[in-house]
């Protein structure tokens, strides 16, 4: 019968089921170690249980599970309300994304994603929105455009496209008035 | 259940309902690129949608258009009202749900939503619509012909915009169906003071109609 020769097993050998913080082994190569102790830093939670009243700023990405009542201000990072956070407040960041529910404006120099299932009862300005399917939104879409006003006759003259003929179901014809 | 079924299932429910986005059938429209033309000329017009928020729809009106939009789901109300039993007390309802000014906004898209309000309901809407039009200001909405042939469950529809000709039907669940189609007159009286200035009848028995506020500065305001 063979036997097993547990001196030769590998040691950097991953144990799936551990969490990645007790993960970390010395045998294991510089590289797979840093990974993980990066995304540990640059991921800063505010979990479900925590209630903010006030002003939030800060100058790192920023996930919101709990509750904010107040001003979030993270104006040159991401902030991320997730699926269990409820914020009231006035949102100023780089880019904001939204799962759960925001009441209040949102002011994004980036871009502002409501992604499915998420919710915002409030205005929004910024340069680049999108909205998923599924999304709730009630309120205003301002997506201002860098260097100055933007009129409709230019952008529309460029826009007309000629039609997609093969998909059309239905054509069109003048009613008698 | 075997495990094909799982999945025969899933692609039977799918289709139909929101998620089905690929699927859903395009249509052309004579009547949004004279929408479009319509805000024409006007620095970061007010755009006033009363349909279901879109993502693409922000986009289009938003990124090319420079458009400053408003969304005001207007199907969301509906179901409410149906759910709570309030249907009468609709009119009264938009009456107070606009807070903005008169005469603030460029352009309005009502979609079809007038098929699922009765005419009083219709006329309320209308009413602030005319009160929140700047003048030269235009109005895009659609209107059945046809004596409703409601599926069951009852629809709404999202009206995608893919290009200026053509608009994407997504259909979505709703708690009320279409009510009965009001004539060409009913529209007219409606919206007065404003002009129908273009109107298509599509084969599909839906007309698209497109309002212009004439007039001075004063027209309209405060009806």
């Amino acid at each position: 019968m063979w036997k097993r020769d547990e001196a030769v097993k590998p040691t950097s050998q991953p144990t799936p089921a551990a969490p990645v913080a007790s993960n970390v082994q010395p045998s294991v190569p510089a590289v797979q170690q840093a990974e993980p102790r990066r995304i540990e830093r640059d991921l800063v939670n505010i979990g479900k249980s925590v209630v903010i009243k006030g002003e939030l700023s800060g100058s790192e990405d920023l996930t919101i599970e709990g509750q904010v009542e107040g001003k979030i201000e993270l104006k040159e990072h991401l902030l991320t309300i997730g699926p269990n956070g409820r914020i009231k407040a006035q949102v100023f960041a780089k880019t904001v994304i939204v799962l759960g529910e925001v009441n209040g404006n949102v002011s994004a120099s980036e871009k502002v994603e409501i992604r499915d299932g998420g919710s915002v009862d409030g205005d929004i300005v910024s340069p680049r929105v999108a909205i998923a399917e599924g999304a709730h939104f009630r309120g205003s879409v301002d997506m201002q455009k860098k260097g100055g006003s933007s009129s409709t006759s230019a952008s529309t003259s460029s826009s007309v496209k000629p039609a997609p003929a093969p998909t059309v179901a239905q054509a069109a014809q003048p009613a008698a008035h | 259940m075997a495990f094909s079924d799982l999945f025969s299932r899933r692609r039977k429910d799918e289709p139909d309902l929101d998620t089905g986005a690929a699927k859903a059938p395009v249509h052309s429209t004579k009547v949004l690129a004279k929408f479009i033309a319509g805000l024409n000329g006007r620095t970061s017009p007010v755009l006033l949608d009363l349909g279901s928020v879109t993502g693409s729809n922000v986009t289009f009106f938003g990124e090319r258009l420079g458009c400053k939009i408003i969304v005001e789901d207007l199907s969301k109300d509906i179901d409410r009202a149906v759910k709570e039993k309030t249907i009468p007390d609709l009119p009264a309802q938009f009456g107070r749900r606009f807070s903005q000014e008169d005469a603030s906004v460029d352009g309005v898209l009502c979609w079809d939503l007038f098929d699922y309000l009765d005419k009083h309901a219709a006329a309320a809407l209308a009413r602030q619509i005319v009160r929140l039009l700047k003048p030269e200001g235009v109005v895009l909405a659609f209107f059945n012909t046809a004596e409703p042939k409601e599926p069951l469950p009852a629809v709404y529809t999202k009206h995608v915009v893919v290009d200026q000709a053509h608009l994407q039907y997504r259909p979505y669940p709703a708690a009320r169906g279409k009510q009965k189609p009001f004539q060409n007159r009913d529209i007219q009286r409606m919206f007065e003071p404003l002009r129908i200035t273009e109107q298509f009848l599509l084969k599909s028995q839906q007309r698209e109609v497109l309002f212009r506020k004439t007039g001075g500065p004063a027209a309209g305001a405060g009806a």
